[in-house]
């Protein structure tokens, strides 16, 4: 066969659980693209993995948790932000990055995405944007742009879109980027800027989701979408988040939108018990962790 | 001389041809072997023109593919191919 043999590993099979390879995405879908941006901005970013803990919730992008070998959990379905917003308040060393998908996120978890970036919760949120609920069967999900068709619209989508970046801009978020699966050096690189951000940080990644929604809309397979994506995509850093709606077939304005400081949760928590409690406050001393 | 060389895992590759739509230098091609579970992987057609950039290796979705830089002071060995 012509397996090629020699000495040299990829730099991205450190942060995976290779026993569990070949991973159940299809051919031409964009998530493992994704994991390797995220795997080679934490190799630039020299983040510490013990203080690293990823959770996704469910969907094809929540089984990212199952296939990183890191502190990773996967949980319910639309849950991964409120879970995520425990484990940072209960240790509030950890560097939380949440890696989930537009169903999951903005859908049954919409809410939890709003008030997570109100709150300004110190969170890296990675949202894998295929447009379409992929795991079920490719149901109309809120971000489907207009026009699409959809197993649930086989006439065609009429119900507006989310806009994502908009949508937790006006929420407050600190950091907000968008990318596709093309631009893969420019992801690993504003995931290393959330990193360095304190805040709420959210990077929505579009996908080609071929199986579903590319066959459906009558787009190619993976690889034509990646050639869309080239030809189609605009880099307009800080551009007004309301003017990046996305279209079925139409421009993609990429880029990083939203770059601010805002205090974070745990800041303003503090801040607030000292001016009302004075010297009465006394934080809570940290717990250290004993396994084993 | 090549600058760089490639390892493909075949028994990961699912053939969806990012690496050898976006190779910068064109090394890769779709070979017409299969793997075990019936795709085409990729193998390497002009060695000598690999940069090492793992531009492919950042494209691969299923982890099956890198690229790695040869350091000039040492002889190359034989780059990629089909074995």
């Amino acid at each position: 066969m012509l397996n090629i043999l020699d000495n040299t590993v990829n730099p991205v099979e450190q942060f995976l659980r290779s026993d569990r390879m070949p991973h159940i995405w299809c051919p031409g879908c964009g998530i493992g693209t994704t994991v390797n941006s995220f795997a080679h901005a934490l190799i630039e970013s020299k983040i510490d993995l013990e203080s690293l803990a990823l959770v996704s919730g469910i969907g094809c992008t929540g089984r990212v948790a199952g296939y990183v070998k890191l502190d990773s959990f996967h949980t319910t379905h639309g849950r991964a932000i409120p879970f995520a917003t425990g484990l940072k308040l209960a240790n509030p060393k950890l560097n939380v990055v949440v890696y989930s998908g537009d169903g999951d996120l903005s859908a049954i978890g919409g809410n939890h995405l709003i008030h997570a970036a109100r709150r300004n919760i110190d969170l890296k949120v990675i949202c894998v944007n295929n447009l379409i609920y992929a795991m079920t069967g490719g149901q109309t999900a809120p971000t489907t742009p207009g026009h699409a068709t959809t197993s649930t619209n086989p006439y065609g989508t009429f119900e507006p879109s989310f806009n994502l970046p908009h949508l937790v801009e006006a929420a407050g978020a600190v950091y907000v980027a968008r990318w596709t699966t093309f631009h893969v050096r420019q992801l690993a690189r504003s995931i290393s800027e959330a990193f360095q951000k304190k805040g709420f940080s959210f990077i929505e990644v579009i996908s080609p989701c071929p199986t579903l929604y590319q066959r459906r809309n009558k787009m190619g397979d993976g690889l034509d979408t990646m050639k869309y994506y080239k030809e189609k995509s605009k880099v307009r850093h800080g551009a007004p988040t309301s003017e990046v709606g996305l279209t079925l077939n139409g421009e993609i304005v990429v880029g990083k939108f939203v770059d601010r400081d805002r205090p974070d949760y745990q800041t303003m928590m503090r801040a607030q018990y000292v001016e009302s409690l004075g010297e009465r406050y006394i934080e809570e001393p940290e717990t250290e962790c004993v396994c084993g | 001389m090549a600058k760089g060389r490639v390892s493909i895992v075949v028994e990961r590759c699912k053939a969806c041809g990012f690496c050898v739509e976006f190779c910068p230098t064109h090394v890769l091609a779709l070979s017409s072997a299969f793997n075990s579970k019936g795709y085409h992987p990729p193998h390497v057609v002009h060695p000598e023109k690999c940069s090492g950039c793992d531009l492919c290796g950042m494209y691969c979705p299923d982890f099956a593919i890198n690229g790695t830089k040869i350091s000039q002071d040492k002889v190359p060995q034989a780059s990629g191919g089909e074995k």
